[in-house]
């Protein structure tokens, strides 16, 4: 669904541009060309580096490990785990729903994607690049405790406490 | 040759992966090849209006007119845009740190580059969608909303805590960057 809707306004504000100015319009799909080349290494890279990682690692396992039953425990292993990997969310979200199916627990699952999204270990070089040291730090640390209160806010939305 | 093969380097080292695992455990294998060949299509069929999108808000939208609405005094409707911008905008985190550091060249205020930063990680509406549909509407609709104070709260706390000289440091640093 949400896919056409996107087909619709890029086919339509693709015409109106084109109707517009041709040359522009050119330049604006090369570079949606460009840039869709440009990160297919990483994307391919990461689709079968996750589809292997799905495959090898049992759900139940990990569901175990953050199941509803592993408390703070579990949100607190679900955060790190978030915060140290890179998925992109269209993988990030069938894969939590995923753990939810193998049993993992709403507020553990909302950690994960809370500091999957926030949190970025592997981007800190980059990010301190831009920000410096102390502000990626604190930006990081405080998104990473911010997980906590995203899971407590779902557990109780979601009545598990 | 050589320039693909080094991009693709991670790619090639993953294929072979799959093919190491296939050969040792065919089911292991084939489950692994599932999930790739799901995520593929999902992947071809998502990015293409996504990208063309950004293209032509990319020629279209000129960089110096989007700064002057985020600036300094540009008040709530600065803090606007920055959500706007950042929840559109498609891509992972890290594609948000160079945008991030053309906004401070042109004096984008430092709570907007923040909460800019916060809503590319977090809010972003195409990731919402998804969210939707696996995860269900109680709970996407909730971390989404908690999601929005986060991003503020973490926005005010690393603003106030870091002094002006920081920030103009941090600032001179982008202009070098992008000069």
């Amino acid at each position: 669904m949400q896919t056409a809707m996107f087909y619709l306004l890029a086919i339509g504000l693709l015409i109106l541009s084109y109707s517009k100015d041709k040359m522009k319009t050119k330049k604006s799909v090369m570079k949606a060309v460009k840039s869709i080349e440009n990160m297919m290494p990483q994307f391919i890279g990461i689709i079968i580096l996750v589809g292997v990682m799905l495959a090898v690692i049992d759900p139940q396992t990990i569901s175990r490990f953050i199941g509803s039953g592993s408390g703070w425990l579990g949100v607190a292993l679900a955060a790190i785990v978030g915060g140290i990997t890179l998925i992109p969310g269209f993988i990030a979200f069938p894969t939590a729903a995923l753990l939810l199916h193998g049993g993992a627990g709403y507020m553990q699952v909302g950690a994960f994607v809370s500091s999957l999204m926030m949190v970025g270990v592997v981007t800190v070089p980059l990010e301190t690049k831009f920000f410096g040291k102390k502000v990626t730090f604190k930006r990081n640390i405080l998104a990473f405790l911010y997980a906590f209160v995203v899971a407590f806010i779902i557990g109780k939305v979601m009545g598990e406490i | 040759m050589k320039n693909f093969l080094k991009r693709y380097r991670f790619t090639l080292v993953m294929v072979l992966v799959t093919i190491g695992l296939y050969l040792f455990s065919p089911t292991t294998g084939e489950k692994a090849l599932d999930t790739i060949g799901y995520s593929f299509k999902e992947l071809l069929s998502v990015l293409p209006p996504i990208f063309i999108l950004l293209g032509l808000l990319d020629v279209w939208v000129p960089k110096e007119t989007m700064m002057k609405y985020m600036g300094e005094g540009s008040g709530l409707k600065g803090v606007l845009i920055s959500i706007f911008i950042g929840s559109a905008a498609a891509g992972p985190l890290y594609g948000a740190f160079p945008l991030a550091g053309v906004f401070m060249k042109k004096g984008v205020k430092f709570t907007n580059v923040l909460i800019f930063i916060g809503a590319w990680s977090t809010t972003k509406i195409p990731m919402f969608l998804f969210e939707l549909t696996a995860l269900g509407t109680r709970f996407a609709v909730t971390r989404l909303i908690a999601s929005m104070v986060g991003i503020f709260i973490i926005a005010h706390l690393v603003d106030k805590s870091t002094s002006k000289e920081e920030v103009d440091q941090i600032y001179a640093t982008a202009v070098k960057m992008n000069s």
